[in-house]
Protein backbone atom coordinates (compact mmCIF):
# COMPACT_ATOMS: atom_id res chain seq x y z
CA UNK A 1 0.00 0.00 0.00
CA UNK A 2 2.78 2.41 0.92
CA UNK A 3 4.62 1.76 -2.35
CA UNK A 4 1.40 2.27 -4.20
CA UNK A 5 0.78 5.59 -2.46
CA UNK A 6 4.35 6.60 -3.28
CA UNK A 7 3.71 5.79 -6.91
CA UNK A 8 0.47 7.73 -6.86
CA UNK A 9 2.15 10.78 -5.39
CA UNK A 10 4.98 10.61 -7.94
CA UNK A 11 2.47 10.18 -10.74
CA UNK A 12 0.24 13.11 -9.87
CA UNK A 13 1.55 16.57 -10.67
CA UNK A 14 -0.65 18.26 -8.07
CA UNK A 15 0.49 15.98 -5.25
CA UNK A 16 4.16 16.07 -6.27
CA UNK A 17 4.29 19.84 -5.84
CA UNK A 18 3.37 19.65 -2.17
CA UNK A 19 5.68 18.86 0.72
CA UNK A 20 5.64 15.10 1.42
CA UNK A 21 3.93 15.50 4.79
CA UNK A 22 0.93 17.19 3.20
CA UNK A 23 0.66 14.84 0.22
CA UNK A 24 0.89 11.77 2.47
CA UNK A 25 -1.66 13.26 4.79
CA UNK A 26 -4.06 13.91 1.88
CA UNK A 27 -3.54 10.43 0.47
CA UNK A 28 -4.16 8.84 3.87
CA UNK A 29 -7.27 10.96 4.45
CA UNK A 30 -8.53 9.85 1.05
CA UNK A 31 -7.98 6.15 1.79
CA UNK A 32 -9.41 6.55 5.26
CA UNK A 33 -12.56 8.05 3.75
CA UNK A 34 -12.68 5.18 1.27
CA UNK A 35 -12.57 2.74 4.18
CA UNK A 36 -15.28 4.60 6.09
CA UNK A 37 -17.43 4.75 2.96
CA UNK A 38 -16.96 1.05 2.36
CA UNK A 39 -17.90 0.37 5.95
CA UNK A 40 -21.01 2.53 5.76
CA UNK A 41 -22.16 0.77 2.60
CA UNK A 42 -21.44 -2.59 4.22
CA UNK A 43 -23.42 -1.62 7.31
CA UNK A 44 -26.39 -0.55 5.18
CA UNK A 45 -26.21 -3.79 3.24
CA UNK A 46 -25.99 -5.81 6.46
CA UNK A 47 -29.06 -4.16 7.95
CA UNK A 48 -30.96 -5.12 4.82
CA UNK A 49 -29.44 -8.62 4.88
CA UNK A 50 -30.31 -9.05 8.53
CA UNK A 51 -33.94 -8.20 7.83
CA UNK A 52 -34.02 -10.57 4.89
CA UNK A 53 -32.33 -13.43 6.75
CA UNK A 54 -34.54 -13.03 9.80
CA UNK A 55 -37.60 -12.91 7.56
CA UNK A 56 -36.68 -16.04 5.65
CA UNK A 57 -35.92 -17.93 8.85
CA UNK A 58 -39.38 -16.98 10.12
CA UNK A 59 -41.01 -17.90 6.78
CA UNK A 60 -41.65 -14.28 5.85
CA UNK A 61 -40.49 -12.16 2.90
CA UNK A 62 -38.99 -9.18 4.72
CA UNK A 63 -38.89 -5.85 2.91
CA UNK A 64 -40.19 -6.25 -0.66
CA UNK A 65 -41.46 -2.90 -1.88
CA UNK A 66 -38.90 -0.17 -1.15
CA UNK A 67 -36.71 0.47 -4.17
CA UNK A 68 -38.59 -1.88 -6.45
CA UNK A 69 -37.30 -5.42 -6.15
CA UNK A 70 -36.28 -7.15 -2.89
CA UNK A 71 -36.70 -3.95 -0.89
CA UNK A 72 -33.05 -3.16 -1.52
CA UNK A 73 -33.52 0.54 -0.68
CA UNK A 74 -35.11 -0.16 2.69
CA UNK A 75 -32.06 0.74 4.76
CA UNK A 76 -31.41 3.76 2.56
CA UNK A 77 -34.87 4.98 3.46
CA UNK A 78 -34.25 4.16 7.12
CA UNK A 79 -30.96 6.05 7.07
CA UNK A 80 -32.57 9.12 5.54
CA UNK A 81 -35.28 8.95 8.17
CA UNK A 82 -32.68 8.71 10.95
CA UNK A 83 -30.78 11.72 9.60
CA UNK A 84 -33.97 13.78 9.48
CA UNK A 85 -34.86 13.00 13.07
CA UNK A 86 -34.56 15.54 15.82
CA UNK A 87 -31.36 15.26 17.80
CA UNK A 88 -32.53 15.04 21.40
CA UNK A 89 -30.38 15.37 24.51
CA UNK A 90 -32.12 14.60 27.81
CA UNK A 91 -32.13 17.60 30.16
CA UNK A 92 -30.40 15.74 32.97
CA UNK A 93 -27.85 14.08 30.71
CA UNK A 94 -24.16 14.83 30.87
CA UNK A 95 -24.06 16.74 27.61
CA UNK A 96 -20.38 16.40 26.77
CA UNK A 97 -20.04 12.68 27.47
CA UNK A 98 -23.39 12.06 25.82
CA UNK A 99 -22.15 13.63 22.60
CA UNK A 100 -18.71 11.99 22.63
CA UNK A 101 -19.89 8.43 23.32
CA UNK A 102 -21.21 7.50 19.86
CA UNK A 103 -18.13 9.00 18.22
CA UNK A 104 -15.79 6.88 20.32
CA UNK A 105 -17.74 3.71 19.62
CA UNK A 106 -17.83 4.47 15.92
CA UNK A 107 -14.16 5.37 15.86
CA UNK A 108 -13.18 2.16 17.63
CA UNK A 109 -14.88 0.02 15.01
CA UNK A 110 -13.61 2.14 12.11
CA UNK A 111 -9.99 2.11 13.31
CA UNK A 112 -9.88 -1.67 13.22
CA UNK A 113 -10.47 -1.45 9.50
CA UNK A 114 -7.06 0.16 9.08
CA UNK A 115 -5.23 -3.08 9.77
CA UNK A 116 -7.45 -5.52 7.89
CA UNK A 117 -5.97 -6.83 4.62
CA UNK A 118 -8.55 -7.01 1.85
CA UNK A 119 -6.05 -8.64 -0.45
CA UNK A 120 -2.34 -9.25 -0.76
CA UNK A 121 -0.94 -5.80 0.02
CA UNK A 122 -4.37 -4.17 -0.10
CA UNK A 123 -4.28 -2.83 3.42
CA UNK A 124 -4.43 0.77 4.62
CA UNK A 125 -1.63 0.42 7.17
CA UNK A 126 0.45 -2.75 7.11
CA UNK A 127 1.30 -2.62 10.80
CA UNK A 128 3.75 -5.08 12.30
CA UNK A 129 1.55 -5.21 15.38
CA UNK A 130 -1.56 -5.73 13.21
CA UNK A 131 -3.75 -8.06 15.24
CA UNK A 132 -2.57 -6.54 18.51
CA UNK A 133 -3.58 -3.10 17.22
CA UNK A 134 -7.02 -4.42 16.25
CA UNK A 135 -7.60 -5.96 19.67
CA UNK A 136 -6.45 -2.80 21.45
CA UNK A 137 -8.56 -0.48 19.35
CA UNK A 138 -11.70 -2.58 19.39
CA UNK A 139 -11.41 -2.76 23.17
CA UNK A 140 -11.93 1.00 23.16
CA UNK A 141 -15.55 0.58 22.10
CA UNK A 142 -16.45 -0.36 25.65
CA UNK A 143 -15.52 3.15 26.81
CA UNK A 144 -18.10 4.54 24.39
CA UNK A 145 -20.76 2.12 25.60
CA UNK A 146 -20.09 2.91 29.23
CA UNK A 147 -20.01 6.66 28.52
CA UNK A 148 -23.30 6.50 26.65
CA UNK A 149 -24.88 4.44 29.40
CA UNK A 150 -23.62 6.64 32.19
CA UNK A 151 -24.25 10.05 30.66
CA UNK A 152 -27.83 9.33 29.57
CA UNK A 153 -28.95 9.43 33.20
CA UNK A 154 -31.41 6.64 32.55
CA UNK A 155 -31.55 3.35 34.38
CA UNK A 156 -31.92 1.27 31.21
CA UNK A 157 -28.94 2.95 29.64
CA UNK A 158 -26.85 2.52 32.77
CA UNK A 159 -27.70 -1.17 33.02
CA UNK A 160 -26.91 -1.60 29.33
CA UNK A 161 -23.61 0.21 29.65
CA UNK A 162 -22.57 -1.79 32.72
CA UNK A 163 -23.52 -5.06 31.09
CA UNK A 164 -21.60 -4.08 27.97
CA UNK A 165 -18.55 -3.25 30.03
CA UNK A 166 -18.54 -6.46 32.06
CA UNK A 167 -19.28 -8.60 29.02
CA UNK A 168 -16.82 -7.07 26.61
CA UNK A 169 -13.97 -6.95 29.10
CA UNK A 170 -14.52 -10.60 30.06
CA UNK A 171 -14.70 -11.78 26.49
CA UNK A 172 -11.57 -9.91 25.43
CA UNK A 173 -9.62 -12.69 27.16
CA UNK A 174 -10.85 -15.73 25.19
CA UNK A 175 -10.65 -13.67 22.00
CA UNK A 176 -7.02 -12.81 22.67
CA UNK A 177 -6.12 -16.31 23.83
CA UNK A 178 -7.61 -17.96 20.76
CA UNK A 179 -5.84 -15.50 18.46
CA UNK A 180 -2.50 -16.07 20.21
CA UNK A 181 -2.56 -19.62 18.83
CA UNK A 182 -2.56 -18.24 15.30
CA UNK A 183 0.19 -15.81 16.16
CA UNK A 184 2.25 -18.70 17.60
CA UNK A 185 1.99 -20.83 14.49
CA UNK A 186 2.58 -17.98 12.04
CA UNK A 187 5.23 -16.30 14.10
CA UNK A 188 4.01 -12.80 13.30
CA UNK A 189 1.38 -10.28 14.41
CA UNK A 190 1.33 -8.74 10.95
CA UNK A 191 -2.03 -9.34 9.27
CA UNK A 192 -0.59 -9.58 5.73
CA UNK A 193 2.01 -12.04 7.01
CA UNK A 194 -0.73 -14.17 8.54
CA UNK A 195 -2.62 -14.11 5.25
CA UNK A 196 0.43 -15.04 3.17
CA UNK A 197 1.23 -17.89 5.57
CA UNK A 198 -2.03 -19.62 4.62
CA UNK A 199 -1.68 -19.50 0.84
CA UNK A 200 -2.01 -22.68 -1.22
CA UNK A 201 -5.30 -24.39 -0.44
CA UNK A 202 -7.71 -24.83 2.39
CA UNK A 203 -5.59 -27.45 4.17
CA UNK A 204 -3.04 -24.74 4.77
CA UNK A 205 -5.60 -22.49 6.44
CA UNK A 206 -4.98 -22.04 10.15
CA UNK A 207 -8.30 -23.60 11.01
CA UNK A 208 -7.23 -26.93 9.52
CA UNK A 209 -3.55 -26.86 10.41
CA UNK A 210 -3.99 -28.22 13.87
CA UNK A 211 -6.90 -29.66 15.86
CA UNK A 212 -6.09 -27.13 18.57
CA UNK A 213 -6.46 -24.23 16.18
CA UNK A 214 -9.71 -25.73 14.91
CA UNK A 215 -11.16 -25.47 18.41
CA UNK A 216 -9.55 -22.06 18.90
CA UNK A 217 -11.32 -20.85 15.75
CA UNK A 218 -14.69 -21.73 17.19
CA UNK A 219 -13.77 -20.20 20.53
CA UNK A 220 -12.80 -16.99 18.76
CA UNK A 221 -16.07 -16.96 16.85
CA UNK A 222 -18.16 -17.49 20.00
CA UNK A 223 -16.27 -14.94 22.07
CA UNK A 224 -16.36 -12.43 19.21
CA UNK A 225 -20.13 -12.72 19.10
CA UNK A 226 -20.16 -11.65 22.72
CA UNK A 227 -17.75 -8.82 22.02
CA UNK A 228 -20.02 -7.27 19.41
CA UNK A 229 -23.18 -7.83 21.47
CA UNK A 230 -24.86 -10.22 19.10
CA UNK A 231 -27.41 -12.76 20.18
CA UNK A 232 -27.09 -15.07 22.13
CA UNK A 233 -24.90 -12.57 23.98
CA UNK A 234 -26.93 -9.41 23.35
CA UNK A 235 -27.51 -8.60 27.00
CA UNK A 236 -26.28 -4.99 26.77
CA UNK A 237 -29.12 -4.08 24.45
CA UNK A 238 -31.63 -6.75 25.35
CA UNK A 239 -34.71 -5.23 23.73
CA UNK A 240 -37.18 -7.06 25.92
CA UNK A 241 -35.54 -5.96 29.17
CA UNK A 242 -33.61 -2.76 28.62
CA UNK A 243 -35.44 -0.96 25.79
CA UNK A 244 -32.23 -0.51 23.77
CA UNK A 245 -29.52 -0.64 26.43
CA UNK A 246 -26.91 2.11 26.32
CA UNK A 247 -28.46 3.70 23.22
CA UNK A 248 -31.93 4.13 24.74
CA UNK A 249 -31.75 7.92 24.96
CA UNK A 250 -30.08 8.47 21.62
CA UNK A 251 -31.89 9.65 18.54
CA UNK A 252 -31.15 10.78 15.03
CA UNK A 253 -27.57 10.93 13.85
CA UNK A 254 -26.04 9.85 17.16
CA UNK A 255 -28.17 6.74 17.27
CA UNK A 256 -27.19 6.10 13.67
CA UNK A 257 -23.54 6.17 14.76
CA UNK A 258 -24.14 3.49 17.39
CA UNK A 259 -26.10 1.48 14.89
CA UNK A 260 -23.48 1.84 12.20
CA UNK A 261 -20.74 0.85 14.64
CA UNK A 262 -22.67 -2.26 15.60
CA UNK A 263 -23.02 -3.44 12.02
CA UNK A 264 -19.49 -2.38 11.16
CA UNK A 265 -18.30 -4.55 14.06
CA UNK A 266 -20.17 -7.42 12.49
CA UNK A 267 -17.98 -7.07 9.42
CA UNK A 268 -14.80 -6.49 11.41
CA UNK A 269 -15.28 -9.65 13.46
CA UNK A 270 -15.99 -11.73 10.37
CA UNK A 271 -13.04 -10.18 8.59
CA UNK A 272 -10.68 -10.96 11.47
CA UNK A 273 -11.98 -14.52 11.66
CA UNK A 274 -11.45 -15.02 7.95
CA UNK A 275 -7.96 -13.52 8.03
CA UNK A 276 -6.84 -15.42 11.12
CA UNK A 277 -8.45 -18.80 10.49
CA UNK A 278 -9.90 -19.00 6.99
CA UNK A 279 -6.92 -17.97 4.92
CA UNK A 280 -7.71 -14.29 4.31
CA UNK A 281 -7.62 -13.63 0.55
CA UNK A 282 -6.39 -17.08 -0.48
CA UNK A 283 -8.52 -19.45 -2.46
CA UNK A 284 -9.53 -22.78 -0.89
CA UNK A 285 -7.92 -24.55 -3.86
CA UNK A 286 -4.28 -24.32 -4.95
CA UNK A 287 -5.37 -22.13 -7.88
CA UNK A 288 -6.37 -18.52 -7.22
CA UNK A 289 -9.58 -18.71 -9.31
CA UNK A 290 -10.93 -15.32 -8.25
CA UNK A 291 -9.09 -12.12 -7.28
CA UNK A 292 -7.96 -12.05 -3.65
CA UNK A 293 -10.33 -9.33 -2.42
CA UNK A 294 -13.28 -11.31 -3.81
CA UNK A 295 -12.29 -14.40 -1.85
CA UNK A 296 -11.83 -12.28 1.25
CA UNK A 297 -15.25 -10.67 0.92
CA UNK A 298 -16.91 -14.02 0.17
CA UNK A 299 -15.48 -15.48 3.38
CA UNK A 300 -16.28 -12.43 5.50
CA UNK A 301 -19.84 -12.10 4.19
CA UNK A 302 -20.37 -15.84 4.62
CA UNK A 303 -19.43 -15.52 8.28
CA UNK A 304 -21.71 -12.49 8.61
CA UNK A 305 -24.59 -14.63 7.36
CA UNK A 306 -23.68 -17.36 9.84
CA UNK A 307 -23.73 -14.79 12.66
CA UNK A 308 -27.18 -13.63 11.55
CA UNK A 309 -28.33 -17.23 11.30
CA UNK A 310 -27.19 -17.79 14.88
CA UNK A 311 -28.93 -14.66 16.02
CA UNK A 312 -32.29 -15.87 14.80
CA UNK A 313 -31.72 -19.36 16.18
CA UNK A 314 -30.57 -18.93 19.76
CA UNK A 315 -32.30 -17.23 22.67
CA UNK A 316 -30.49 -14.78 24.92
CA UNK A 317 -28.33 -16.03 27.79
CA UNK A 318 -28.75 -14.95 31.39
CA UNK A 319 -26.00 -12.87 32.97
CA UNK A 320 -24.74 -15.75 35.13
CA UNK A 321 -24.75 -18.10 32.13
CA UNK A 322 -22.87 -15.48 30.13
CA UNK A 323 -20.14 -15.29 32.72
CA UNK A 324 -20.08 -19.07 33.14
CA UNK A 325 -19.56 -19.56 29.40
CA UNK A 326 -16.64 -17.18 29.46
CA UNK A 327 -14.80 -18.04 32.69
CA UNK A 328 -15.64 -21.72 33.10
CA UNK A 329 -15.56 -22.86 29.49
CA UNK A 330 -14.02 -20.56 26.89
CA UNK A 331 -10.98 -19.38 28.85
CA UNK A 332 -9.89 -22.77 30.28
CA UNK A 333 -10.43 -24.48 26.94
CA UNK A 334 -8.50 -21.85 25.04
CA UNK A 335 -5.64 -22.14 27.55
CA UNK A 336 -5.57 -25.91 27.06
CA UNK A 337 -5.60 -25.41 23.28
CA UNK A 338 -2.69 -22.99 23.61
CA UNK A 339 -0.64 -25.51 25.57
CA UNK A 340 -1.61 -28.28 23.14
CA UNK A 341 -0.56 -26.15 20.20
CA UNK A 342 2.75 -25.41 21.92
CA UNK A 343 3.39 -29.12 22.39
CA UNK A 344 2.41 -29.82 18.80
CA UNK A 345 4.78 -27.17 17.48
CA UNK A 346 7.56 -28.50 19.64
CA UNK A 347 7.11 -32.11 18.46
CA UNK A 348 6.14 -31.38 14.84
CA UNK A 349 7.64 -28.02 13.83
CA UNK A 350 5.75 -26.20 11.06
CA UNK A 351 7.57 -26.40 7.71
CA UNK B 1 -22.12 -37.96 37.10
CA UNK B 2 -18.69 -36.78 38.07
CA UNK B 3 -17.84 -33.13 37.70
CA UNK B 4 -15.55 -33.74 34.76
CA UNK B 5 -18.13 -35.82 32.91
CA UNK B 6 -20.68 -33.09 33.62
CA UNK B 7 -18.30 -30.46 32.24
CA UNK B 8 -17.69 -32.37 29.03
CA UNK B 9 -21.35 -33.18 28.57
CA UNK B 10 -22.23 -29.50 29.04
CA UNK B 11 -19.89 -28.55 26.22
CA UNK B 12 -21.20 -31.36 24.04
CA UNK B 13 -24.81 -30.36 24.67
CA UNK B 14 -24.10 -26.69 23.97
CA UNK B 15 -22.55 -27.55 20.60
CA UNK B 16 -25.15 -30.13 19.59
CA UNK B 17 -28.21 -28.13 20.61
CA UNK B 18 -26.88 -25.09 18.76
CA UNK B 19 -26.39 -27.20 15.64
CA UNK B 20 -29.87 -28.70 15.95
CA UNK B 21 -31.35 -25.21 16.30
CA UNK B 22 -29.41 -24.00 13.30
CA UNK B 23 -30.62 -26.97 11.28
CA UNK B 24 -34.23 -26.11 12.11
CA UNK B 25 -33.89 -22.44 11.25
CA UNK B 26 -31.79 -23.24 8.22
CA UNK B 27 -34.45 -25.56 6.91
CA UNK B 28 -37.10 -22.94 7.57
CA UNK B 29 -35.14 -20.38 5.59
CA UNK B 30 -35.66 -22.38 2.40
CA UNK B 31 -39.34 -23.10 2.75
CA UNK B 32 -41.92 -21.00 0.95
CA UNK B 33 -42.88 -17.92 2.99
CA UNK B 34 -46.39 -18.09 4.38
CA UNK B 35 -46.88 -14.35 3.98
CA UNK B 36 -49.82 -13.11 1.92
CA UNK B 37 -48.80 -9.75 0.53
CA UNK B 38 -52.09 -8.26 1.55
CA UNK B 39 -53.07 -5.47 -0.80
CA UNK B 40 -51.85 -7.54 -3.76
CA UNK B 41 -53.03 -10.93 -2.58
CA UNK B 42 -56.23 -11.81 -0.74
CA UNK B 43 -56.79 -14.53 1.78
CA UNK B 44 -59.20 -17.29 0.71
CA UNK B 45 -62.25 -16.77 2.91
CA UNK B 46 -64.23 -19.68 4.32
CA UNK B 47 -67.68 -20.46 2.86
CA UNK B 48 -69.64 -19.05 5.80
CA UNK B 49 -67.46 -16.04 6.52
CA UNK B 50 -69.41 -13.14 8.05
CA UNK B 51 -68.45 -9.71 6.84
CA UNK B 52 -70.32 -6.44 6.57
CA UNK B 53 -74.18 -6.55 6.17
CA UNK B 54 -76.00 -5.90 2.93
CA UNK B 55 -79.72 -5.56 2.20
CA UNK B 56 -81.22 -6.16 -1.24
CA UNK B 57 -83.88 -3.55 -0.61
CA UNK B 58 -85.93 -4.54 -3.69
CA UNK B 59 -86.78 -7.83 -1.95
CA UNK B 60 -87.30 -6.35 1.52
CA UNK B 61 -90.91 -6.57 2.77
CA UNK B 62 -90.37 -4.43 5.84
CA UNK B 63 -91.33 -7.14 8.35
CA UNK B 64 -88.95 -5.77 11.04
CA UNK B 65 -87.82 -9.29 11.95
CA UNK B 66 -84.19 -8.31 11.60
CA UNK B 67 -84.52 -5.24 13.79
CA UNK B 68 -86.12 -7.36 16.53
CA UNK B 69 -83.45 -10.04 16.26
CA UNK B 70 -80.59 -7.56 16.55
CA UNK B 71 -79.03 -7.81 20.01
CA UNK B 72 -77.48 -4.34 19.86
CA UNK B 73 -80.30 -2.50 18.06
CA UNK B 74 -78.20 -1.27 15.24
CA UNK B 75 -80.90 -1.70 12.54
CA UNK B 76 -83.29 1.24 12.26
CA UNK B 77 -86.35 0.70 10.06
CA UNK B 78 -89.37 2.87 9.34
CA UNK B 79 -92.31 1.46 7.41
CA UNK B 80 -95.55 2.83 6.05
CA UNK B 81 -98.51 0.81 4.75
CA UNK B 82 -98.91 0.73 0.97
CA UNK B 83 -102.27 1.14 -0.74
CA UNK B 84 -103.69 -2.08 -2.23
CA UNK B 85 -102.88 -1.06 -5.82
CA UNK B 86 -99.26 -0.28 -4.86
CA UNK B 87 -98.50 -3.78 -3.57
CA UNK B 88 -95.27 -5.11 -4.98
CA UNK B 89 -93.77 -8.54 -5.24
CA UNK B 90 -90.30 -9.82 -4.38
CA UNK B 91 -88.12 -12.02 -6.55
CA UNK B 92 -89.32 -15.11 -4.65
CA UNK B 93 -93.01 -14.11 -4.98
CA UNK B 94 -93.72 -12.65 -1.56
CA UNK B 95 -96.10 -9.71 -1.43
CA UNK B 96 -94.61 -6.34 -0.41
CA UNK B 97 -97.19 -4.43 1.61
CA UNK B 98 -95.03 -1.66 3.05
CA UNK B 99 -93.13 1.35 1.86
CA UNK B 100 -89.73 1.42 3.54
CA UNK B 101 -88.54 5.05 3.75
CA UNK B 102 -85.77 4.17 6.17
CA UNK B 103 -83.60 1.06 6.41
CA UNK B 104 -80.37 2.01 8.17
CA UNK B 105 -77.70 -0.17 9.71
CA UNK B 106 -75.22 1.47 12.06
CA UNK B 107 -72.03 -0.49 11.39
CA UNK B 108 -70.31 1.26 14.29
CA UNK B 109 -72.69 -0.63 16.59
CA UNK B 110 -72.99 -3.82 14.58
CA UNK B 111 -71.00 -6.74 15.91
CA UNK B 112 -71.47 -8.83 12.78
CA UNK B 113 -73.15 -11.71 14.64
CA UNK B 114 -75.41 -12.51 11.68
CA UNK B 115 -78.48 -13.05 13.89
CA UNK B 116 -80.48 -10.57 11.80
CA UNK B 117 -80.06 -12.60 8.65
CA UNK B 118 -81.59 -15.75 10.13
CA UNK B 119 -85.23 -14.62 10.58
CA UNK B 120 -85.33 -12.73 7.26
CA UNK B 121 -88.23 -14.34 5.33
CA UNK B 122 -87.13 -13.24 1.86
CA UNK B 123 -83.42 -13.65 2.57
CA UNK B 124 -82.70 -10.13 1.39
CA UNK B 125 -80.57 -9.20 4.40
CA UNK B 126 -77.27 -11.04 4.09
CA UNK B 127 -73.71 -10.93 5.36
CA UNK B 128 -71.18 -10.28 2.64
CA UNK B 129 -67.55 -11.35 2.54
CA UNK B 130 -66.43 -7.74 2.65
CA UNK B 131 -63.96 -7.48 5.55
CA UNK B 132 -62.24 -4.17 4.93
CA UNK B 133 -64.31 -2.10 7.31
CA UNK B 134 -62.08 0.94 7.59
CA UNK B 135 -63.74 4.18 6.47
CA UNK B 136 -62.74 7.81 6.48
CA UNK B 137 -65.49 9.13 8.72
CA UNK B 138 -68.09 8.02 11.22
CA UNK B 139 -70.91 8.93 8.80
CA UNK B 140 -69.69 6.30 6.37
CA UNK B 141 -70.30 3.60 8.94
CA UNK B 142 -73.98 4.42 8.81
CA UNK B 143 -75.31 2.36 5.90
CA UNK B 144 -78.57 3.56 4.32
CA UNK B 145 -80.42 1.14 2.10
CA UNK B 146 -83.84 2.80 1.65
CA UNK B 147 -84.89 3.55 -1.93
CA UNK B 148 -85.27 7.17 -2.94
CA UNK B 149 -88.69 6.25 -4.44
CA UNK B 150 -90.02 5.03 -1.10
CA UNK B 151 -88.69 8.08 0.70
CA UNK B 152 -90.42 10.45 -1.71
CA UNK B 153 -93.72 8.56 -1.67
CA UNK B 154 -93.87 8.48 2.10
CA UNK B 155 -92.82 12.12 2.39
CA UNK B 156 -95.64 13.05 -0.01
CA UNK B 157 -98.13 10.95 1.99
CA UNK B 158 -97.10 12.63 5.23
CA UNK B 159 -97.46 16.05 3.65
CA UNK B 160 -100.97 15.11 2.40
CA UNK B 161 -102.00 13.89 5.84
CA UNK B 162 -100.93 17.14 7.49
CA UNK B 163 -102.52 19.51 4.99
CA UNK B 164 -105.14 17.53 3.04
CA UNK B 165 -106.45 20.71 1.41
CA UNK B 166 -103.14 21.71 -0.12
CA UNK B 167 -102.82 18.39 -1.92
CA UNK B 168 -106.03 18.79 -3.85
Amino acid sequence: MKEWVDGLIRGSAALRGMPPEVSYFLAMVFFGLCAVGFMAICALAFVWLERKVSARIQSRYGPVYTGGKFGWAQTLADAVKLLMKEDLVPTSADRILFNIAPVITFMASMLTLVAIPFGDGLIVADLDVGIFFILAVSGMAVIGFLMGGWSSNNKWSLYGGMRAASQIISYEIPVALSLIGVVMIVGSLNMSEIGRFQEGGFWRWNLFRSPFLFVAGFIYFTAALAEINRTPFDLPEAESELVAGYSTEYSGMKFAFFFLAEFANLFVVSAIASVMFLGAWTSPLPWQLLPGPVWFLVKAFGLVIVIMWLRWTLPRLRVDQLMAVCWKYLIPISLVMLIGLGVQMWKFPVK
Amino acid sequence: MSAVAQYVSNIWRAVITTLIGMRVTGRNAFTRPVTLEYPDERAHLPERYRGILHNRIEDCIGCLACARACPVNCIHIEISKRDKEDYGVTSDGTKITQWIPKFDIDMSLCMICGLCTEPCPTECLTVTKEYELAVEGKREMYLEFALERDKQIVAKKMAEKETPAAAE
